[in-house]
């Protein structure tokens, strides 16, 4: 694959006002184990966020390394809230760059996808180069010479403001700050490696989507790190043995603890007593598949791990649920609102009867997932529960008090406390 | 039971109607009484269509597969409870070969969850294929293309 644009000749200007936090805001005693609900409703520390977190030193996913494919090839997304264009210039070089015109600050990218050899405003027809040089302004001279830019001005003063970017395991990553480590730095040894278990093949996608799910960004974030719930509210997942805590399996958090990894064995299974004496709603669901064929798969790996669940702080979820592969990112839309999209993978190596299983295996997850979809509502009831309590806190200490690695057991919390203590560190809290 | 006097065209229209009233009463039980026993069923976006990715929303291939996702619904998943509306627009019915015939139509659904109000969910079109030649029409095929590639929350029932 062709290299990534990693050093933008513009540093994009930091703003000079920072986000403060509200003045009477304390992280509660407990640490990690404890997460004051106004941080899920106060529109201060969101806008705080997206300054400290979005436009700071962190790694963001911003596309699929295949949706920037060709040359020419164009795709916007977001990072936080921001508008971002990702392109594959003529020499093969991924950029990205802020959606927004040098000019006036209109959008230049319409359309989700797009191929084209430069990009233009419909504005005023201002003309950029795919690595958001600017190239000409209409009228730059004026007409029969009178108008026109005056004479000091200077094309190579004014472009789209560029992203650091670096391409890995087939997705584009960007990020605004010059101080950001290196990604490789920045995932770490665990992360990395797992990646590159699931991800670092030639892939395809099979099929996209997105949910709106009503409520903050970051309780999304501790949903797909928590495994303490998965098994108890997903009773799908429980019933027909895809994922039980009493299969073998772990949590492993990244060296800083920002990323995790959760896996499962499922020929490892030992019913265990407690799913029925807990008189788990998840447990009492029991009955075979009318239609088996959804959970027909094989064995990609020799590792014995047919479940994982991987998150990459702060947005970025893998998800490889028997042979259902997925990216699944979330884009935050207000301080009670979050986009969910789902991008369902394959490799190309694939066979017809593989691909198959894969597609029938997308109806285990997204919108209208068999195991999942009640991650769409649950949140919005934390969301609701929490909103006019900003002064309580969440109580998250299942597993210890701190966030740790724990290869024996998935009863836990460690990585929603692994994401809290990210999340404390960048935002000075 | 539909009447073997009907015309086929009569009966697709009686089953189309019939589907939806059916969704729109919660009577979720019938659902799979409309199909074929090795029907297809499928929800996808406009966007996947257009990529031609294969992998939509909900991909039910035979009767089993759809039994389990009402029995999914009915007693495994959690979700707030909600009414749908549908709302359909005429037919185009063109007859392929004997009994056999593809109908296109658009819908809107209008959904009522826990705010009260009702909320236009979802529009597109249904793209069927449908059997008459047992004398009662039911779908061989039903792929329900909607137009956004967003779901609000969530997606229980099917459309």
């Amino acid at each position: 694959m062709h290299s990534a644009h990693t050093c933008p000749a513009v540093a994009p200007s930091i703003p000079s006002a920072k986000a403060q936090p509200p003045e009477d805001f304390r992280w509660p005693e407990g640490g990690v184990s404890r997460v004051p609900f106004q941080v899920f409703s106060d529109p201060a520390i969101y806008a705080m966020e997206q300054e400290r977190i979005f436009r700071g030193p962190v790694w963001h996913y911003l596309c699929m390394e295949l949706e920037v494919g060709k040359r020419g090839d164009i795709k916007t997304t977001w990072l936080g809230e921001t508008p971002i264009i990702v392109t594959r210039d003529a020499d093969g070089i991924v950029h990205a760059m802020i959606n927004r015109c040098a000019h006036k600050g209109a959008l230049v990218c319409l359309k989700d996808r797009d191929n084209r050899e430069s990009l233009t405003c419909v504005y005023h027809a201002w003309n950029y180069g795919l690595d958001g040089r600017l190239k000409t302004v209409a009228f730059q001279n004026g007409l029969r010479g009178k108008g026109g830019m005056p004479e000091d001005f200077d094309p190579s003063r004014h472009r789209l403001e560029p992203l650091r970017v670096e391409v890995y395991c087939g997705m584009v990553f960007g990020t605004y700050s010059a101080e950001t480590e290196p990604l490789h730095d920045f995932l770490g040894d665990s992360t990395r490696a797992f990646m590159e278990r699931n991800m670092k093949h030639p892939l395809k996608i099979l099929g996209v989507h997105s949910q709106m799910i009503h409520n903050n960004w970051k309780l999304y974030a501790e949903n797909v790190r928590d495994s303490y719930h998965a098994t108890l509210l997903h009773t799908f997942y429980t019933t027909f043995k895809v994922n039980r805590l009493d299969m073998d399996g772990g949590i492993v958090l990244s060296d800083k603890k920002w990323h995790h990894i959760s896996y499962s064995k499922r020929a490892t299974l030992q019913a265990a007593a407690e799913y029925k004496e807990a008189n788990v709603h998840s447990a009492k669901f029991d009955s075979d598949l009318e239609g088996p064929e959804l959970l027909k798969a094989w064995e990609g790996f020799d590792d014995g791990i047919t479940h994982s669940i991987q998150t990459v702080f702060p947005t970025l979820v893998m998800q490889l649920t028997l042979n259902s592969l997925a990216v699944r990112f979330f884009v935050p839309r207000g301080v009670d609102k979050t986009e969910l999209f789902w991008v369902f993978l394959g490799y190309e190596t694939d066979t017809p009867e593989q691909e198959h299983m894969r597609v029938m295996q997308g109806n285990l997850t997204g919108a209208a997932g068999l195991v999942a979809l009640e991650d769409g509502c649950i949140n919005s009831f934390v969301q609701r529960g929490t909103a006019t309590s900003p002064d309580r806190a969440a109580f998250i200490e299942m597993g210890g008090r701190v966030a740790e690695s724990n290869e024996s057991s998935r009863a836990t919390e460690a990585a929603v406390r692994g994401f809290w203590h990210g999340y404390r560190n960048i935002m000075g809290f | 039971m539909l009447m073997k006097s009907k015309s086929p065209g009569e009966q697709i229209e009686q089953l189309l109607r019939d589907y939806c009233h059916a969704l729109d009463e919660g009577q979720v039980d019938r659902w799979t009484g409309f199909f074929l026993d090795d029907a297809v069923y499928q929800i996808t976006t406009r966007e996947n269509i257009a990529a031609n990715y294969p992998l939509g929303i909900i991909n039910c291939q035979g009767r089993g597969m759809m039994e389990d996702r009402i029995k999914a619904l009915q007693t495994a998943n959690i979700f707030e409870s909600h009414t749908y509306c549908h709302v359909t627009g005429p037919l185009d019915v063109r007859e392929e070969f004997e009994g056999r015939h593809t109908v296109r139509s658009n819908f809107v659904v209008y959904r009522t969850m826990y705010t009260g109000q009702a909320e236009l969910f979802a529009s597109g079109k249904y793209l069927d294929v449908v059997d008459t030649s047992s004398g009662a029409a039911l779908f061989a095929e039903r792929i329900v293309v909607i137009d956004s590639r967003c779901i609000d929350t969530l997606l229980v029932y099917p459309l």
